[in-house]
């Protein structure tokens, strides 16, 4: 039988926020456990929750950047469960009339053509603490630092049908929320973290299949591994006369496969009302105005003026608008290299490599984006080859200073001087007389591949300096043909 | 509105108190007369009103986003019947 595979994600972002949503505690990762636990977050008796004004504005600017509908009148809801590191016993969230509304985002295939996917709502709620179950004395450990964290927990429509296709969209969630800098993106330190509903149905059934919940999933790498595995499973349940029971499952990257967590009677009966401790949010067109004052450009349309303004494709253009960092620092290199192409192939391939071969991002790169342009204005004033700034930007990568000081302490310069290379050309020649003859023999068809040899010597001799146009030039003349 | 005694448990259950059945028996009539009480307002016409979320006609002050708590770890601690390394310690949880 033909399935078909339906995937929905909820993508719980962190906020990044100096303070908690409804406290003044600090939301600084990594602290000692419990020094930024405030009596609110505590969930002390007597203590009031007091909303976070940067929270929503955060939300507001998401809502900007996928063109959702903002709910003009939001309602804070408490979501009743028991859990040790949820001291209240409920978690502020949204229920009926959540910050942000129906909006969508378009996603790139892997084929190169573009779809939709719905995002369904966008809601503000407070994290919860952490259960540390390591043995302390046959007890749990309560850390309570990320409690009241804020997080804008984003919905989509299950409009997914592979797991390719969830990543690419949680990648374009991802790109959106760093881009706007209300989320620092960082999934190990779980600031963005995805859950993935899947089901599948015969191909053409118009009723969904029972879904399961895909939990625990920290990097873009496992979402699609997990989803992957669990959509085999279903089949292999549903094609063995099983049925599929709605649950939570937990994906182990180690083991690779997803594992039912013990099913929760009731799981679902949260029993949401309104919150009296908070009022309605109303958001005027003053507040709204103010919280997309300074938005940046967007990435989708960063990507279109890259391919208008600086002629690049629609793949070099959607690489380098990846991340904001990479735009901005791409732009710093065409303005002061003047040369749009070769500023991408440079920053997509040399800098890319480097930054990937030694783990770093482009954030602490140690060649900064003025002074990569700097090397890229010696290649196009002919002071170096494109193969010599190689070992130039290798040397300014290793702290030897900027690109005319590298040339300069390490004699690069170019050999311009056409007298010298013809010494040079003369001395090949002379050193080579049987390759000299074949190609004086040769159909003059063959000729420009064979003259690549007499290239390579001159350019050995000189150790790369030459510039390669003359020696190409002088070599035509005095071979001959 | 009449509760079953299935319902009261289940309620019971999610709020976790321990009720007996004696107990169950004297919530669900409790409980049923409330559900009647608020039954009765569904006699009126509400379909022009816009639900209320809260009593009062206010909306929602917003805080700055400044850090104003400082750390008071040992001190809740304290409170706590058993803390060690900074944690609170509870009953263990298996997942």
């Amino acid at each position: 039988m033909q399935w078909e595979v339906v995937i929905g994600l909820e993508i719980h972002t962190q906020l990044a926020t100096r303070s908690k949503i409804f406290s003044g505690s600090s939301t600084a990762f990594g602290a000692e456990p419990n020094t930024q636990a405030s009596l609110i977050d505590l969930g002390m008796p007597g203590t009031l929750p007091v909303l976070n004004r940067r929270a929503v504005e955060y939300a507001v600017r998401f809502a900007k950047a996928i063109g959702a509908e903002l709910g003009e009148r939001s309602v804070f809801a408490r979501k009743n469960y028991f859990y040790p590191d949820l001291p209240k016993g409920y978690q502020i969230s949204q229920f009926e009339l959540p910050i942000v509304g129906r909006g969508q985002v378009e996603i790139v295939l892997e084929d190169g053509s573009v779809k939709t996917i719905g995002v369904t709502r966008a809601h503000l709620e407070e994290d919860a603490g952490k259960s540390l179950h390591e043995d302390f004395h046959g007890m749990t450990g309560i850390d309570l630092n990320r409690a009241g964290t804020p997080l804008l927990e984003i919905v989509s429509e299950p409009d997914m049908r592979s797991a390719k296709e969830a990543v690419a969209y949680a990648r374009k969630i991802h790109q959106i929320v760093t881009w706007l800098g209300i989320c620092d993106g960082n999934m190990q330190e779980g600031s963005f973290r995805c859950d993935a509903n899947v089901s599948v149905r015969p191909l053409g059934e118009e009723k969904l299949g029972t879904r399961t919940e895909l939990k625990n999933i920290n990097s873009f790498r496992f979402l699609e591994r997990a989803i992957d595995y669990e959509i085999g499973r279903q089949i292999d349940v549903l094609e063995d006369g099983g049925r599929i029971v709605q649950e939570t499952r937990l994906y182990d990257a180690e083991r690779d496969e997803t594992r039912s967590m013990r099913s929760k009677e009731e799981a679902n009966d949260y029993r949401y009302f309104p919150d009296p401790d908070l009022l309605p949010v109303v958001l005027d067109e003053a507040f709204i105005a103010e919280a997309t004052r300074d938005m940046p450009e967007l990435p989708d349309a960063r990507r279109v003026r890259f391919q208008e303004q600086h002629g690049l494709s629609a793949y070099d253009a959607n690489v380098l608008t990846a991340t904001r960092a990479q735009a901005d620092y791409y732009e710093v290199v065409v303005a002061v290299c003047g040369d749009a192409k070769l500023a991408a192939n440079w920053v997509m391939g040399e800098l890319a490599g480097a930054l990937n071969k030694a783990g770093r991002s482009i954030e602490d790169c140690p060649v900064p984006a003025p002074a990569l342009g700097g090397l890229l204005a010696r290649i196009l004033d002919d002071t170096i080859s494109g193969k010599i700034a190689k070992q130039v930007f290798e040397a300014m990568w290793a702290g030897e200073g900027d690109a005319d000081t590298v040339i300069e302490a390490r004699g690069l310069r170019q050999i311009t001087d056409s007298g010298a290379i013809e010494a040079l050309v003369d001395e090949v020649i002379a050193a080579n007389p049987q390759q000299v003859e074949n190609y004086r023999n040769a159909d003059p068809a063959r000729r420009p591949k064979m003259i690549g040899f007499f290239v390579g010597q001159v350019m050995k001799k000189s150790q790369g300096k030459a510039n390669p146009q003359q020696v190409n030039a002088l070599l035509r003349e005095k071979l001959g043909g | 509105m009449s509760l079953s005694s299935d319902d009261v448990h289940k309620i019971a259950h999610l709020a976790r108190l321990a009720v007996s059945d004696e107990e169950a028996e004297a919530l669900r009539r409790d409980l049923s007369n409330i559900l009647d009480l608020v039954e009765q307002m569904g006699a009126v016409d509400t379909s022009a009103i816009e639900p209320m979320a809260h009593p009062l006609a206010m909306n929602q002050r917003l805080r700055p986003d400044e850090v104003t708590e400082s750390d008071r770890r040992d001190l809740y601690l304290r409170n706590a019947p058993a803390a060690e390394n900074g944690l609170f310690l509870v009953p263990r949880v298996i997942e």
